[in-house]
């Protein structure tokens, strides 16, 4: 079977990000930039089923900045078959992204579709979700374990409660979870490899979907200073304190 | 957390395959290497399994020819240059120069050997199975190469080599070894290059604890009536001397990146701090002078990074000189020096604490400054080169 990937390309998780001093964002120029972590997951889940003879195709998608191709080249180092990049300096928001994989899905019928839960710049840990409801397809979020065979997906969840355990049946859509597996690095043979493994190159506009952003951002800030703590001799004074702080009643 | 710039996006010489490079062994480093180097530094040694594994990823033969297991299609010497970034960012300069000791023994090997010895030698050295060492160095001298002592005579059809060698890096461990021999008379004409593997009677080692660089194993290797057969001469008999020199200049230019690595891993480390700790009521990197100091740091390491690159770009072209090789590798030493002060002082009393990478990165210091051609050496050399005599 074939399987979609979506692969993102966000700040560097070794990065302090910064806010941009007009406060507007955090600052992207001459930042390194690298995979999503989950995305990393996601790949290397579906290599592994491709290893296990289950999956036959590894197609890795990018929506972003034309600089996406470099995170699709690194799917493909790792053993992706091929790339699609679809290319737009808007923000990429879960909505429009949804809405463009949702269309590649119709396009390339894969079997299964593996998403990062979310992605660590946003944070959002909706597009999944959205898309399974865009395609009425079936959905396992927070994989820590998948078992696939050719009509049905088993997937071990990671819920607040502890774990449950969900069967999808084929066409469906999964999102990783940090504990699903430790991602491989490419081999440097295999980076340059990669290079001549396609990648086509669309837009949004391709897909029928209007990227524009839905929602405006008014201000981003540096997360408060943590401040210095005090010391109380008893009880009360703790009680005390917390009153004067508002914190209890 | 670092708060790493990407300065390679803004440079001619790097593109997407350099940044792939770059997270391939980035991730390498995370997962191989960082859980485990500060075991790596106490006990003195890189264990074998991780050569194998620097080989699967490629890292070893990164540069080496595709006919001996290495990776050359489409690589050139920037990609060589990023790795060797990446491999410097848990702060320990003896990962690269012990994992990598191939880097200078393997050369000679695959520009003088015969084609016997690369297919016996090269494939299981870039394969990460067995380890080759260069030895010159001698405890009479290392700075006088041409003066060196160890003999090999030839008798009947053997050579016999006896003396020895010193500082020799990943020595203690070493399955081959390319070593400078005397075969003729005094001076540079008389000395050749030989392969010696280490299982031949007669060879022992000691080992040597040292200041920095500590999880490479150091060794003076002893020679007594090593029995060697002619098929090991690494080129022609006392044409050694052309080799050695040729060799230098890889190792010079890879020195100074990996002074520039380093450099960078301290100032990282100093920014980190200086923006996070707070004297007088502000942040320390408010403070004027402390931001001096940073700035002053990353003015000296971009000047030198500079330099590697045209010199990487000039050695990729062929149009490089040896004096320029010398004199980059004391600019990155002195950068390295002043930038590694700045950054412990920064830190205070935390970098003069087990822990920092800066405490470490202080410590190998002097060994950049000294091994390889040291400051002294490569300053007269390429003075003497340039004319000025
Ligand atoms: C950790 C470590 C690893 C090493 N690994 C290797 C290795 O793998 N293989 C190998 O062959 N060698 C190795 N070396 C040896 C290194 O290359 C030598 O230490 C270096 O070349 C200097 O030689 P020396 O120590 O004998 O100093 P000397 O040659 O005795 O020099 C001592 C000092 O005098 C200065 N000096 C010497 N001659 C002059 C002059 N004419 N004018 C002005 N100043 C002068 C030198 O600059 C130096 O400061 C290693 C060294 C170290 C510390």
């Amino acid at each position: 079977m074939k399987v979609l990937v979506p692969v993102k390309r966000v700040v560097d998780y070794n990065v302090k990000v910064r806010v941009k001093s007009d406060g507007t964002g955090v600052e992207l120029a001459n930042v390194k930039m690298s995979m999503n972590p989950f995305d990393e997951i996601a790949v290397e889940e579906a290599i592994r089923l491709k290893e296990k003879g289950v999956v036959t195709e590894i197609v890795a998608v990018s929506i972003g900045v034309q600089q996406s191709q470099e995170t699709i080249r690194t799917a493909l180092a790792m053993g992706a078959d091929r790339g699609i990049l679809v290319v737009t300096d808007q923000p990429t928001e879960s909505l429009a992204v949804a809405k463009i994989l949702a269309a590649i899905a119709k396009e390339e019928a894969p079997q299964l579709i593996i998403l990062g839960k979310q992605a660590i710049d946003d944070d959002a840990n909706q597009t999944g979700q959205m898309l399974s409801g865009l395609l009425g397809w079936p959905q396992g979020t927070f994989a820590s374990k998948i078992t696939a065979d050719g009509a049905m997906v088993t997937v071990e969840r990671e819920i607040d409660g502890g774990a449950e355990t969900v069967e999808l049946k084929l066409p469906a859509v999964v999102t990783t979870d940090l504990r699903l597996n430790e991602p491989r690095y490419a081999s440097l043979p295999n980076i340059m490899k990669a290079k001549s493994k396609p990648i086509a190159s669309k837009t949004p506009a391709d897909y029928g979907v209007d990227a524009t952003p839905r929602l405006q951002i008014l201000k981003v800030v540096e997360p408060s200073k943590r401040t210095a703590g005090v010391k109380v001799k008893t009880v009360d004074e703790l009680v005390d304190k917390l009153k004067v702080l508002g914190a209890i009643g | 957390m670092t708060a790493f710039d990407d300065w390679r996006a803004r440079s001619p010489y790097y593109d997407e395959t350099h940044e792939a490079v770059a997270q391939s062994v980035r991730r390498f480093v995370a997962a191989e290497v960082a859980p485990h180097i500060d075991r790596w530094e106490a006990e003195g040694e890189l264990p074998r399994e991780l050569h194998r594994k620097a080989a699967a990823a490629g890292i070893l033969g990164l540069g080496y020819p595709e006919e001996y297991g290495g990776h050359s299609e489409g690589f050139d010497i920037f990609h060589s240059l990023t790795q060797s970034e990446e491999l410097a960012a848990p702060g320990a300069g003896g990962l690269t120069a012990s994992l990598m000791t191939h880097g200078i023994g393997l050369p000679p090997i695959l520009a003088l050997g015969s084609d016997e010895m690369k297919r016996r030698i090269a494939p299981e050295v870039l394969a990460g199975d067995k380890i080759i060492a260069l030895a010159i160095t001698e405890p009479s001298g290392g700075s006088d190469v041409a003066q060196l002592k160890t003999r090999a005579t030839l008798v009947g059809n053997k050579y016999v080599v006896s003396g020895q060698k010193q500082f020799i890096t990943s020595g203690m461990r070493a399955d081959y070894l390319t070593v400078a021999v005397r075969t003729g008379g005094p001076g540079m004409a008389g000395i050749s290059l030989m392969l010696v593997e280490t299982d031949r009677p007669g060879v022992s080692r000691t080992r040597l604890d040292k200041m920095g660089w500590r999880c490479s194993d150091t060794a003076t290797i002893h020679f007594d009536d090593v029995e060697v057969p002619p098929e090991n001469l690494i080129g022609p008999e006392n044409g050694g001397f052309a080799g050695i020199m040729r060799n230098f200049n890889g190792e010079r230019l890879g020195m100074a990146m990996g002074c520039c690595a380093h450099a960078r891993v301290a100032l990282a480390e100093a920014v980190a701090w200086a923006t996070t700790r707070e004297t007088f009521g502000k942040r320390l990197a408010q403070h004027q002078s402390i931001r001096i100091k940073l700035a002053d740091c990353e003015r000296q390491i971009e000047a030198t990074q500079a330099w590697v690159d045209l010199c990487a770009w000039q050695s990729r072209e062929g149009r490089g000189r040896p004096a320029d090789y010398a004199m980059l590798k004391v600019q990155a030493t002195r950068m390295l020096e002043a930038v590694a002060r700045e950054a412990a002082q920064v830190l205070g009393g935390a970098s003069y604490i087990t822990g920092s990478k800066i405490e470490r990165i202080y410590r190998e210091v002097r060994v950049n400054a000294i091994g390889g051609g040291s400051e002294e050496i490569m300053l007269d050399l390429a003075g003497r080169q340039l004319g000025y005599t």
